[in-house]
């Protein structure tokens, strides 16, 4: 798998919400070589501090050489990220990690809260065109409020996939959970959950799909130094109590393989 | 950038000596940041480097410490990995193959908890093809002495340096902790042991705490310093070294560029490494090599080693 460093300019900025910003970046070589569930590394500001990267889900990428990512402000790196402005230049690196395993032939159900949210449209968008018949598949997005997702809901609409919506908030879509929703849709017996979001979403999430014996993949963070197997700094318990590097063994896993210790 | 060859001379000439071991240029990549090279194939010309240093092997493989293992701080990060490695077997089986197939000297770094320890993965190594140098981590745990690190005492770090000399057929850079009260008596200490070479510094042990879960950040409470923070503190004990001992001295700590390299070596050093900067550029230490190729002609330097120690102090 190759790997680039790119000097790549914001082409657009969207603020779409208070506190969440998606940027596009023009960034060809990193866009073409991207698969779903992929990250990127980015330098946030110019100086030694704040020092490292840091990671990002590839939110979409497009045929021109475009890559965007959607991201939350949490500190200071999204803060530095957030104030970059149009047709400035930042430093990506990537793609990283292994993404989603599409499988082709069976029905997909893909579940994202907040910010997890982002790596599925890329992932929707490949669904749609690799797959014969959508029919059976199944978007269901979460957030706090309207407010949060309702620009993003939008934009997983145009693949014609079923997009169901849950909100704390009852502002848009049901009132309550994405598990609530996914509860109450009929899957088919050999869906393939792909799911992104909270911790606390995920393992919610996992539990359902052992219940109903689907298989699960989920896409998990850690901090991160290096994104690429030098810094061994990204581990994460296997549920046989071994290590998993997040930045080169997933960060999509199968759920059942790793420890859940909420 | 490429070397030009002028009848017999080499130029810009980048060449450096660590002892018997001759490198084209003074820049290695630095210990536990660098994987074991391979993972950087893509990412730069690892050829342009001066010489590899490996993930820290061990005889047993390590799983390392719990998560986090790593926390960001001021110009900085912690990390406590815990020595993760794959044990000195499958170090050979797996990763020296490809190792061998670089042309350019490869230096294995090694660890033990006891001197016995770090003897037999010296036994192991030595033969092994395309091993240029060995270098010891000595900011290891003495088990066998309740757990005080081996660096942190002159005798103990001596009798390291005895015990894998007798074994090694490659020459031995011994790796200094900065955790210390005065490095120059360490570094005489491991000399006296017959080091051909001494590397420094390895990361200053600090801590992060989170105060709203009234935690540390990281898993193992306590971690390694290393990047831009711990510079100003490595070149002062690469000074104080150089001034200590006879043999090359070879700085590490915090390097990001062609200039901080430099003043190393005006420090003292004969050569550098590159550790967390790796993290964030990972071709930066090619960056440097080429930076130093221009600084020496933009200087009219006949070879970089003028630079060696060159520090005016008044
Ligand atoms: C593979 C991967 C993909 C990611 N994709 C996205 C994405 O698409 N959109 C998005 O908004 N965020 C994503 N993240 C999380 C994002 O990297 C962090 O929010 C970001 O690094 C925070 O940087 P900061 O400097 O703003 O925060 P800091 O000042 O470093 O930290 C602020 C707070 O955020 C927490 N935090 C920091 N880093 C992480 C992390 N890696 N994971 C969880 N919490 C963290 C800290 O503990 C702290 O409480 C991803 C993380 C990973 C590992
Ligand atoms: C994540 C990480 C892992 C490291 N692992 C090792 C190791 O296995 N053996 C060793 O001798 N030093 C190890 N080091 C120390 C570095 O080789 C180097 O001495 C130190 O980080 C200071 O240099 P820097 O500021 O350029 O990173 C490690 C450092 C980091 C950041
Ligand atoms: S982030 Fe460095 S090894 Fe995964």
């Amino acid at each position: 798998m190759t790997q680039y460093q790119e000097k790549a300019k914001i082409t657009r900025f969207e603020q779409l919400s208070e506190n969440i910003v998606r940027l596009t970046l023009y960034s060809p070589d990193i866009a073409a070589a991207t698969k779903p569930g992929q990250f990127v590394m980015i330098k946030a500001g110019k100086g030694k501090d704040p020092l490292l990267r840091r990671p990002f889900s590839v939110h979409q990428t497009t045929s021109d050489g475009h890559l965007q990512i959607l991201f939350k402000v949490v500190g200071r790196g999204t803060d530095m990220l957030a104030r970059r402005k149009e047709g400035e230049e930042i430093s990506v690196f990537g793609p990283l990690g292994k993404g989603y395993k599409i499988e082709k032939s069976k029905p997909a159900c893909l579940v994202g809260g907040g910010l997890g949210i982002a790596p599925l449209l890329l992932l929707a968008k490949s669904i749609s065109r690799m797959k014969m018949d959508t029919s059976k598949d199944v978007i269901i997005l979460g957030g706090r409020s309207a407010d949060e997702i309702k620009a993003l809901v939008k934009d997983f609409k145009q693949f014609g996939i079923k997009v169901l919506v849950a909100t704390d908030d009852g502002s848009l879509g049901h009132h309550g959970f994405v598990t609530d929703v996914m509860k109450n849709t009929r899957l088919a017996d050999d869906s393939v959950v792909y799911t992104c979001g909270p911790e606390m979403m995920m393992m919610a999430v996992k539990n359902i799909c052992a219940i109903k014996g689907l298989q699960c993949q989920v896409s998990i963070e850690s901090v991160m130094a290096c994104g690429m197997g030098a810094c061994l700094g990204c581990t994460k318990h296997t549920k046989d109590n071994r290590y998993v590097h997040v930045c080169l063994d997933g960060p999509v896993f199968n759920a059942e393989d790793l420890k859940w210790n909420l | 950038m490429e070397f030009v060859r002028n009848g017999d001379e080499i130029f810009p000439d980048l060449r450096v000596n660590i002892g018997s071991l001759e490198l084209k240029n003074p820049v290695m990549t630095a210990s536990g940041t660098f994987g074991y090279a391979r993972e950087f194939e893509n990412l730069m010309n690892l050829h342009r480097l001066g010489a590899v240093i490996v993930k820290g092997i061990s005889l047993a493989p390590r799983s390392g410490n719990p998560p986090p293992r790593i926390v960001e701080t001021a110009c900085g990060m912690l990390n406590a990995i815990g020595l993760q490695n794959v044990g000195v077997e499958r170090f050979i089986k797996e990763k020296m193959v490809y190792l061998q197939g670089l042309q350019i000297p490869v230096i294995v770094n090694i660890l033990g908890d006891s001197i016995d320890e770090y003897q037999e993965i010296t036994e192991r190594l030595s033969g092994v093809k395309g091993i240029a140098a060995i270098e010891v981590n000595i900011s290891c745990p003495n088990v066998k002495k309740g757990g005080v690190a081996f660096g942190t005492q002159a005798h103990m770090a001596k009798a390291v340096t005895e015990a894998v000399k007798m074994k090694s057929s490659v020459p031995v850079m011994v790796k200094l902790s900065p955790n210390v009260t005065d490095i120059a008596e360490m570094a005489r200490a491991v000399e006296d042991g017959g080091a051909d070479s001494v590397s420094l510094i390895n990361t200053l042990i600090g801590m992060a705490i989170d105060l709203e879960s009234r935690r540390p950040k990281l898993a193992n409470v306590i971690g390694g310093l290393s990047g831009p923070a711990i510079k100003p503190v490595a070149l002062r004990m690469v000074y104080q070294v150089a001034k200590a001992v006879s043999i090359p001295v070879i700085g590490i700590g915090g390097i990001d560029s062609t200039e901080d390299a430099l003043e190393f070596m005006l420090a003292g050093a004969s050569a550098v490494q590159i550790g967390t900067a790796n993290f964030i550029n990972p071709r930066v230490s090619e960056d440097i090599v080429e930076g130093m190729h221009r600084y020496v002609i933009d200087h009219n330097l006949s070879s970089i080693r003028e630079l060696i120690g060159a520090l005016e102090v008044k």
